[in-house]
């Protein structure tokens, strides 16, 4: 009896121990949910407000003045943001496609048991995730050897190509998930190494390949380094150098047209207003796929962490 | 009367095939990153865009010893090592923090929720974060000139004149940006504890905190110490992102806000001292893989598991 009670009073406690447990994780988690997301919310609704309100008020979380103007006007001047979209469009593609297919293809003789090279092929990836030589070398030879300034190459094809840690990322899924037994009935069958790679490989190697595609897309996205390096050709300007470059000069948006119309009533400038617009759209597309990739964003992040 | 020995015997695949689909990899690899390892010499040059690559005259270690008689050497040193230090420290903290908290929420919609937010900033581009920063920090429209200061009282700060306040900027903005996703790999370690200790333990009278002191945390220690020795091997590399970006390259920060990879860029793309730059880029090569080895050294012998590779 005494001792029933005495459970039973001890079971309270732990379960009301949990519960407070659970409230405070609850509170503290929302507080930093909240953080996380003010930045991003300040940029969307900076990018609504009215340009005198801003000038008058600063970037607000609660405008006076409501206003749709910086996105009437990235409308009505529209060619410089839709070329650097397209750019930054056509080099995720791009680079992507051929980040994913180079990668996948050097990580299966890695993950190949009886394959003559596989320790001195791992060892030469795995060196470069040591030593590099450092920015200086690297320019010099991608500019003064390849060439590759103000051409859509520099901006896909220096550092992200085919990267170490995405190559160990996919070897060790071959590794783990595909039976060396499929392979050799493969081969039994008479099927060459291509036809089981592209046949049977690739197409097994899918979650892994949705995985290494979004931390490709996603670097390739967001890079402006490349072009800050190789670019000084504002034509080449993806979304992301657009943005530094309007940062320092919003000027830099009015097309041809607008300037000459200056004194003719044209809009005015909403400059403050307009750099947020940029800033948002230039996050548009990752917000909206973000609900979809996710899962796969966290399980590379475990995977490429825990199992290298 | 030893047994006989067996003989181990693979039967290698044909190495042509399997090479010809590595190719396109090896080759990059070679060009990209085993190409500027042998660029290295060019920190022993006097390099002229003139004179080109090779063209350009030998200067043996001047370049290192102007780098070192700068005081440029010293602060950014320093600043790469102390700004590392404190992510180090303060990114397993909230890491850790965060994972405990989403574990003892459990499998519901308010974690998913908690975890995407967490993580979407991880996901923004340096020059989208540099806006947002822009937009609290700014002296005249930034929200907290206008808005904070103006509700408070006290006198509007210049915020990227004022190099004082920016360790504790780039500290916060790193945490912004990546404490959700540190968390992640904390999280699937706690998932991976046995949940028949926390019941034991919890039978026995322990309280959620001592649960966390003595379970989870010891728990932990494997992963916090592979996490941090990886960090530590690259201790000599900064995000060049956040420091570049971030304080929009204002000159009047450079004393707190310079790291090795700012002074590469700047050495070498805006006061065209090449020479400097690539004896500072060889400097923090050389450094980074002494450490990164050392590092990969002591993950071995604590767990050969996960060594690096």
């Amino acid at each position: 009896m005494n001792t029933q009670t005495k459970n039973a009073a001890r079971d309270d406690r732990m379960i009301s121990d949990t519960g407070r447990f659970k409230a405070v994780s609850t509170i503290v988690l929302a507080l930093f949910t909240v953080m996380a997301l003010l930045p991003i919310l300040l940029i969307v609704i900076a990018s609504f407000t009215d340009e005198t309100t801003l000038l008058r008020d600063g970037y607000s979380f609660v405008p006076k003045l409501v206003s749709a103007d910086a996105y009437v006007y990235m409308l009505q001047q529209g060619a410089t943001i839709l070329r650097a979209y397209g750019i930054s469009v056509l080099v995720t593609l791009v680079g992507t496609v051929v980040s994913v297919l180079i990668t996948t293809m050097i990580a299966y003789p890695m993950s190949r048991k009886n394959f003559r090279y596989r320790n001195v092929l791992s060892f030469f990836v795995f060196f470069t995730m040591l030593f590099n030589g450092g920015v200086v070398p690297s320019y010099m030879m991608w500019s003064q050897i390849f060439h590759i300034k103000n051409t859509i190459w520099a901006l896909i094809i220096p550092n992200y190509l085919c990267g170490a840690f995405n190559i160990f990322l996919v070897r060790n899924y071959y590794a783990n998930s595909i039976p060396d037994a499929l392979i050799e009935s493969a081969q039994i069958d008479g099927a060459s190494e291509l036809t089981i790679f592209f046949k049977i490989i690739f197409p097994l190697a899918v979650p892994t390949v949705a995985t290494i595609s979004l931390f490709t897309a996603l670097t390739y996205w967001n890079d402006w380094v490349n072009a800050l390096y190789y670019i000084q050709k504002p034509q080449y300007y993806g979304i992301q150098n657009l943005l530094i470059r309007i940062m320092n000069n919003i000027q830099y948006l009015k097309s041809g047209a607008a300037s000459v119309a200056v004194g003719t009533g044209a809009v005015s400038l909403p400059s403050n207003a307009v750099r947020m617009a940029m800033a948002v759209i230039g996050i548009l597309p990752i917000v909206m796929i973000y609900p979809f990739v996710q899962k796969y964003f966290v399980k590379g992040v475990v995977v490429g962490a825990v199992k290298g | 009367m030893s047994a006989p020995k067996k003989k181990v015997r693979v039967k290698y695949a044909k190495s042509g095939p399997l090479l010809l689909i590595a190719a396109p990899g090896i080759v990059y690899l070679l060009i990209n990153n085993y190409i500027p390892m042998l660029g290295i010499f060019l920190a022993f040059k006097r390099f002229s865009y003139k004179k080109g690559i090779f063209g350009s005259a030998w200067s043996g270690l001047d370049n290192f010893r102007f780098l070192f008689q700068s005081k440029d050497a010293v602060l950014m040193t320093r600043n790469t090592l102390l700004y590392n230090l404190a992510f180090i420290v303060l990114g397993t903290i909230f890491a850790i923090a965060i994972a405990i908290m989403l574990n003892a929420l459990g499998d519901s919609i308010r974690t998913k929720f908690f975890q995407s937010a967490l993580l979407l900033p991880n996901l923004m581009s340096w020059v989208v974060i540099a806006y947002m920063v822009y937009a609290f920090l700014n002296a005249d429209s930034g929200f907290v000139n206008n808005t904070i200061i103006r509700l408070l009282g006290g006198r509007e700060i210049a915020w990227y004149m004022e190099k004082g306040y920016w360790p504790f900027i780039l500290v916060f903005v790193f945490l912004w940006k990546n404490a959700g996703y540190q968390s992640i790999i904390y999280l699937a370690s706690i998932a991976g504890i046995d949940k028949s200790i926390y019941e034991a333990a919890s039978l026995d009278g322990a309280s959620r905190w001592q649960q966390i002191g003595r379970i989870t945390l010891p728990l932990l220690k494997p992963t916090v110490i592979i996490l941090t020795l990886m960090a530590v091997g690259r201790i000599f590399f900064s995000d060049f992102g956040l420091f570049y970006q971030v304080p929009m390259n204002s000159g009047a920060l450079y004393e707190t806000t310079q790291t090795i990879d700012t002074y590469v860029y700047r050495g070498l793309m805006e006061l065209n001292d090449v020479g400097m730059s690539a004896a500072a880029g060889l400097f923090q090569s050389v450094l980074g893989f002494i450490v990164v080895v050392t590092a990969n050294a002591l993950v071995r012998r604590f767990d050969g598991e996960n060594v690096l590779f």
